[in-house]
């Protein structure tokens, strides 16, 4: 073929093509005779530039470059869940019982989804409906707990003129032939390609009023996150970023989890999939896999896989919230994934911006977590997308430009410490630092559905805590003996608080998920304890006593002590406050 | 037919170009021979046409437009290998120094590896004995985990690796399957032959492969030398299902190379000068650890480097933390009261320590007691901040105890001789020890139901100067 393309220059994963004319922007390509995966970055009447999605150690300048004539995309359908794709949506479980290596060879071109697994359809789509973009035509059990629902493509609508019968299909048979107002037939199977730069439309979107429910106390007490909404976890190494994502990924009550490892250690995703498969979902009793999908781009898989697996995320994220589910999409770290932009755009020689990223960062940052919402669905159902994004700041430092950007786009904001993670205090979410814009948002939510003293318990509890802020800096520099007991007594709830509600322990079978009536009932016993302690110290009784009385360390272990089915027993407390109180006077 | 290339268009640095270069590929090594006889290395690292830019390995000197013949090899850098490359020693670009000959591979495998599936890694939980108090309670090192050891100049942080390495401890079946691929690079010749010696006193020498670039070797090199370690070492674990430690030493001269040759190729330079792909380079040296499924062997690696300025925030040490699981922090203080082995305790952490402690691993009580010594040595910092501000009679009682406890936890529980092996239980009953010379009310990371196992002021550790005062009184008497 005489007008083929070839490769011409290599630099890394950047490949370029000289005087072609063929290829569009963004456009997914094969590169070389291993076919590896790449798509357009650039394109100038001389160069076209290519960044690579695979190593690209022994390609030869003159080996061929095929378009494809689409953009980068992925498909859309049953298989998705319960499976582990890199950040192309290759599947590497296939791709390493296919190989037999446990190693990632070149080239590996294996369809995302299984096209032999048979999967039990229910058309639910008729001869003569009338179906539009977002409709359901048909509908599958994809793992034990989530029924997948075959979505017509946004762009499609018209009149149903065949349906195949209710039964066993693979992904790429056709189930239901729709025929657009100009006649136009079109064969709609169990899945569709979408591209992963391109927002899925919604009908409408929402404001975000409903918490997602994480069970960890610090998150949803002080500083909850919307289901719709986006927040932010900085932190250094070492101060529980991933422990967090995890904690989440296993414990919120979204419907889908979408984990995307970007960067990340091997072994984590190792622990990610053992642990997942183990754990069992308390409210569906079957593994928590059946739920989730796993991204898996490790930080030695190629860098430019790295960058597009944070967009393969989100679109099989959209693809679900389009059916009408809660979607909470983890991605760990956007960080590499902001180096992986930064990596790419040095090979393209592009003038550098704040710290070597590009200029461009900020808006590819706004992009992706403008992409997170509540919304009404084409279908009409509601569906949400929650965005939690690690960030991993260069030496900890937080005025780096991914964690600064990212504060700009993000509504929560859950600070890492890198002093209570040393003092081994998890998770380590500083309360002073943090922030959540939604509980504003989310405060009708909670009076009607934890009633309206845990807004104000909130409110106190959160008071202390400042309180105690302010004395600490005074005990730092003369010590507390110093302060009057009143003081004192801020000073040791807020550390019960600390200590006793804010510290939550993963590993601990009834601590690791805390309902939210628990918290609120936690929050009611230490905050009764302060009153009491407070009326003592008003009638002159020495805090000395009150501490002796045993009452704080009880409390402390009350997360321990109080099963999450059994919360009447905080009952128990209150009574013991109020008994060891009157003891006290009466002496 | 083989081409000759004659003499380069250009030299840089340690990069030449070469023009008209016909079926050359990206990364492909290359043979320059000078016309006075010596052969060089390169490797082809970028590509325009028919125009290629070539590392040279050696360096550039003496290489003038004319005086060169290259050569293609047709193949990317390979590490020859064979079971008898045990006991061997390399330079840093994995040629044989030790004057005992080429190795006949069995197998070449090219530099660069590959990455692991990730759903091919089995999760590592076995852990490794190393006999050191403080690595083993409180970070403890597993099987198939990076754990590196982060210093600064001056310190004992190879001490600490010869006697990790000495004494490291497989628990469970075939745990004398074991091997040392150690990886110098940029480091002194005394440290190397420190090493070196060390292995062979302790007998080992025979299990260890040993990659030397000393500092004045060439810089390009050192960037090769630990691909060419981790090779061996995959191809011993994973070939030949052996379970190999390798110790990486220094990684911080390690990214000085890397980041010379990124300013000769003209990339614009991040943080500090290093380039912006230093990640994603640890990366691809660091994951290379870790066990995987169908194999019965082991990569683990301890990577060591030194902090310039002790500063924790350099790239180097900061995008280390990033990648591997956890850190070993070596405390400038500690050293300074002469502790050995002086481990920071706060900083470091083992990522994979938690599903690989505990009952059927090493106690029941391990968790509780490593949380509750983390916690009990922070507030043991609190104390001595508020003591340097108001003074140590101040303090409450309470911040006191805590004051003498933190003595006592690093003349004790950190302090240990070099060749000082001490079990799990031994460490652990020494970690309740200290633990009793506080309140049990301020144990607040432990069950009562442990405590009342473990918790026992009675048999509290003492201060031994203490106790000579007690004794010393007695006999007065």
């Amino acid at each position: 073929m005489e007008n083929q393309d070839v490769i011409y220059g290599i630099n890394g994963p950047v490949v370029t093509v000289r005087n072609s004319r063929s290829f569009s922007m963004m456009e997914m390509v094969f590169v070389g005779k291993e076919r590896l995966v790449g798509e357009i970055i650039g394109i100038t009447d001389k160069v076209t530039t290519i960044q690579v999605y695979e190593e690209t150690t022994g390609l030869r300048p003159g080996e061929p470059v095929f378009g494809t004539g689409s953009p980068m995309n992925v498909t859309l359908g049953p298989g998705i869940l319960d499976n582990i794709f890199d950040g192309i949506e290759r599947p590497l479980k296939k791709i390493a019982d296919d190989s037999g290596s446990v190693f990632i060879s070149r080239g590996s071109n294996v369809p995302a989804l299984d096209p032999d697994q048979l999967w039990e359809v229910t058309v639910t789509a008729q001869v003569g409906d009338k179906l539009a973009g977002g409709d359901v035509y048909a509908e599958c059990p994809e793992t034990k707990i989530i029924r997948h629902k075959c979505l017509v493509p946004p762009s499609l609508s018209g009149t149903v003129t065949k349906v195949a019968a209710n039964g066993k299909y693979r992904v790429n048979d056709t189930v239901v032939e729709l025929t657009d107002a100009k006649g136009n037939k079109h064969e709609l199977t169990l899945c569709q390609k979408w591209p992963i730069r391109t927002p899925r439309p919604v009908a409408e979107r929402m404001q975000p009023r409903i918490p997602l429910v994480t069970g960890q106390r610090v998150i949803d007490t002080l500083f909850p996150v919307a289901k719709g909404g986006t927040a932010a976890i900085p932190g250094g190494f070492g101060s529980g970023k991933t422990m967090t994502q995890h904690q989440l990924a296993k414990w919120c009550d979204a419907d889908i989890i979408i984990y995307v490892g970007c960067g990340e250690r091997g072994n984590e995703m190792a622990q990610v999939l053992q642990e997942f498969s183990e754990l069992i979902d308390p409210k569906s009793g079957r593994p928590m896999t059946d739920r989730t999908t796993l991204i898996a781009n490790t930080s030695n898989m190629p860098v430019a896989a790295r960058e597009a697996s944070i967009y393969t995320g989100i679109t099989l994220a959209e693809y679900y919230r389009d059916m009408g589910y809660h979607v909470a999409m983890m991605a760990d770290s956007t960080s590499r994934w902001a180096e992986a932009l930064r990596e790419i755009s040095g090979r393209l020689e592009e003038m550098p911006a704040e710290e070597g990223f590009p200029a461009y960062l900020p808006s590819r940052l706004a992009e992706f977590y403008e992409r997170a919402s509540y919304t009404k669905n084409l279908n009409g159902t509601d569906g949400s997308i929650t965005i939690i994004g690690a960030v991993s700041p260069a030496g900890a430092d937080f005025s780096e430009p991914v964690t600064q950007n990212t504060k700009r786009f993000t509504r929560c904001f859950w600070a890492l410490d890198k002093n209570l993670a040393y003092a081994r205090h998890y998770p380590a979410i500083n309360w002073m630092t943090s922030y959540s814009e939604y509980s504003a948002d989310l405060q009708d939510w909670f009076k009607e559905n934890v009633g309206e003293d845990f807004l104000e318990y909130r409110r106190q509890t959160n008071n202390l805590l400042q309180e105690e802020n302010k004395l600490m800096e005074i005990v730092k520099l003369i010590g507390s003996d110093v302060l009057p007991d009143d003081q004192k007594l801020v000073i040791e709830i807020a550390r019960l608080i600390r200590v006793g509600f804010l510290q939550q322990n993963a590993f601990h079978a009834e601590d690791t998920f805390v309902p939210l009536e628990k918290q609120k009932l936690m929050m009611k016993v230490i905050l009764h304890l302060y009153q009491k302690s407070r009326q003592l110290i008003a009638a002159s009784v020495p805090i000395s006593s009150i501490m002796q009385s045993g009452l704080f360390d009880k409390l402390v272990k009350m997360k321990y002590d109080v099963p999450n089915d059994k919360l009447d027993l905080f009952d128990d407390y209150i009574a013991e406050i109020d008994n060891t109180v009157a003891e006290i006077i009466n002496n | 037919m083989i081409l000759d290339y004659i003499g380069v268009k250009e030299i840089n640095g340690s990069l030449i170009v070469l023009d008209d270069v016909e079926n050359a590929s990206f990364e492909e090594i290359v043979d320059i021979r000078l016309d006075n006889g010596t052969m060089r290395q390169g490797r082809i690292v970028q590509m325009d046409g028919k125009r290629v830019v070539i590392q040279v390995f050696d360096g550039t000197r003496g290489i003038s437009l004319s005086n060169t013949r290259t050569r293609l090899r047709g193949r990317p850098m390979e590490m020859p290998l064979s079971p008898e490359i045990l006991g061997r020693v390399f330079d840093g670009s994995g040629r044989p120094i030790d004057g005992l000959g080429n190795i006949f591979p069995r197998k070449r495998m090219n530099i660069n590896g590959t990455p692991i599936n990730p759903v091919s890694r089995v999760y590592p939980v076995n852990y490794i004995n190393t006999g050191v108090s403080s690595i083993d309670t409180l970070m403890t090192l597993i099987r198939g985990q990076k754990l590196p050891i982060f210093s600064g100049s001056g310190m004992s942080h190879n001490e600490l690796a010869v006697q990790i390495a000495r004494q490291a401890k497989i628990t469970g079946a075939d745990g004398d399957n074991f091997a040392i691929v150690f990886a110098a690079m940029g480091v002194k010749n005394d440290v190397a032959e420190y090493f070196r010696r060390s292995f062979d006193e302790s007998g080992v020498l025979q299990k260890v492969v040993m990659f030397i670039n000393l500092a004045n070797d060439p810089i390009i090199e050192r960037t090769l030398t630990p691909r060419c370690a981790l090779t061996t070492a995959e191809y011993l674990a994973f070939e030949l299902n052996m379970h190999i430690l390798v110790i990486m030493t220094d990684m911080t001269s390690y990214a000085e190379a890397l980041r010379e040759f990124s300013s000769s190729k003209g990339e614009i330079p991040g943080r500090k000068g290093f380039p912006g792909y230093l990640y994603s380079d640890f990366a691809s040296l660091y994951e290379r650890a870790g066990m995987v499924e169908g194999k019965t062997g082991s990569v683990t690696q301890i990577p060591i480097l030194t902090m310039p300025n002790d500063d924790v925030t350099h790239p180097v040490p900061d995008l280390t933390g990033y990648i591997t699981e956890g850190q070993i922090v070596l405390d400038r203080t500690l050293d300074s009261m002469g502790i050995y082995p002086p481990v920071g305790v706060l900083p470091s952490l083992s990522r994979l320590m938690k599903d690989g402690i505990g009952e059927g691993f090493t106690r029941a009580d391990h968790s509780a007691l490593s949380n509750q010594l983390f916690a009990s040595y922070a507030r043991v910092m609190d104390a001595r901040s508020l003591a340097s501000v108001i003074g140590e009679e101040e303090l409450s009682p309470v911040d006191k105890q805590y004051l003498h406890f933190g003595k006592l936890f690093e003349q004790q529980f950190l302090t240990q001789r070099h060749n000082e092996n001490r079990t799990i239980d031994q460490s652990l009953d020494l970690g309740w020890r200290l633990l009793s010379t506080l309140p049990r009310s301020e144990l607040d990371r432990v069950d009562d139901a442990v405590l009342n196992q473990f918790y026992n002021p009675e048999t509290a550790a003492k201060d031994p100067n203490e106790l000579d005062e007690e004794e010393n009184g007695t006999t007065n008497n």
